[in-house]
């Protein structure tokens, strides 16, 4: 069974990459992107019966950084 | 006098941190990531810039949680100090052990230069031998030192005198310009400049020394 983590910065945190993105798409004349936000996502190959609580822990002890991210589980 | 030099791969930085340290009297052991105990007798833990686990995941994270690190937690519990320096300050808030986080630069841009650096509370070991509003000169090299504490953070760690140093001028959009906090019983500091490039005059400045000196004297009375 497979796992899928996304990880985005949290609301209110400043996202550089995202901004210096939205900047590059302006450039190229891509008009009316309001906003970007760059998150990362996290493919996990599990033993069966792994649960979702389970993966969340991942996420709480290592995947994310919840002082600035926040974490969405998708359970393939 | 003993401090101990966490190793990582990655480190960079560690055999500079070593030097330092013992410039100013201290007996240095370096212990690798893998251990899961520090030496005994050791009075302060220095955790050293460079690229612990090739910066991945996210900068310090893997190395946060590496075997050394529980024994660094209990080091710290007990009352030990602590210096994380560069990733060493990225290591520190990972762990928890200090608050906050440390983000890509502002303006994207690796970063390598020396810095004024103004010391923001003189109210501490690392600090007690500057002057509150000195200015450092002290080098920087980073690529996410962007200090993002949110304002209810940074209002606690200016009412409770926590920010050690402050950069002189923009460098990598951190939060109110912060490049050092201290741990509450100000015995942990977290900071991205690099205070053991600076420890000795043939490094183009020795304003680091005092920093060295100054956690010597206090280990010496402790």
């Amino acid at each position: 069974m497979k796992a899928r983590v996304h990880i985005m910065l949290k609301n209110g945190v400043l996202d550089p990459q995202g901004a210096a993105v939205q900047h590059a798409l302006g450039a190229l004349g891509f008009d009316g992107v309001n906003d970007v936000r760059q998150g990362k996502v996290i493919e996990l190959d599990l033993a069966d019966g792994t649960t979702e609580a389970t993966v969340a822990d991942m996420c709480e002890k290592l995947l994310a950084n919840t002082v600035i991210e926040s974490y969405r589980v998708e359970m393939l | 006098m003993r401090a101990a030099v966490l190793v990582f791969p990655g480190s960079n930085c560690d055999r500079d941190l070593a030097v330092a340290f013992n410039a100013a009297g201290f007996s240095v052991d370096m212990v690798w990531h893998k251990d899961a105990s520090l030496p005994d007798g050791i009075d302060i833990v220095g955790i050293p810039g460079g690229f612990s686990f090739g910066d991945y995941l996210r900068c310090g994270a893997i190395a946060a949680r590496s075997p050394i690190t529980k024994a660094l937690k209990a080091h710290v519990e007990r009352g030990g100090y602590a210096l994380g320096i560069c990733n060493g300050f990225q290591v520190l808030t990972e762990t928890g052990l200090l608050p906050g986080a440390l983000m890509r630069n502002a303006a994207l841009k690796f970063v390598c230069r020396t810095v004024p650096l103004e010391v923001a509370t003189a109210s501490s070991a690392f600090t007690e031998g500057y002057s509150r509003g000195q200015v450092l000169q002290i080098p920087v090299a980073h690529h996410d030192g962007n200090y993002v504490a949110d304002d209810t953070l940074a209002a606690q760690l200016n009412a409770e005198d926590r920010v050690a140093f402050r950069y002189g001028e923009e460098v990598n959009g951190a939060t109110d310009r912060i490049a050092g906090v201290l741990s509450e019983n100000r015995r942990v500091l977290g900071m991205m400049p690099h205070p053991e490039r600076a420890a000795e005059a043939a490094q183009g400045s020795s304003d680091g020394a005092a920093m060295f000196a100054g956690l010597a004297a206090t280990a010496l009375t402790a």
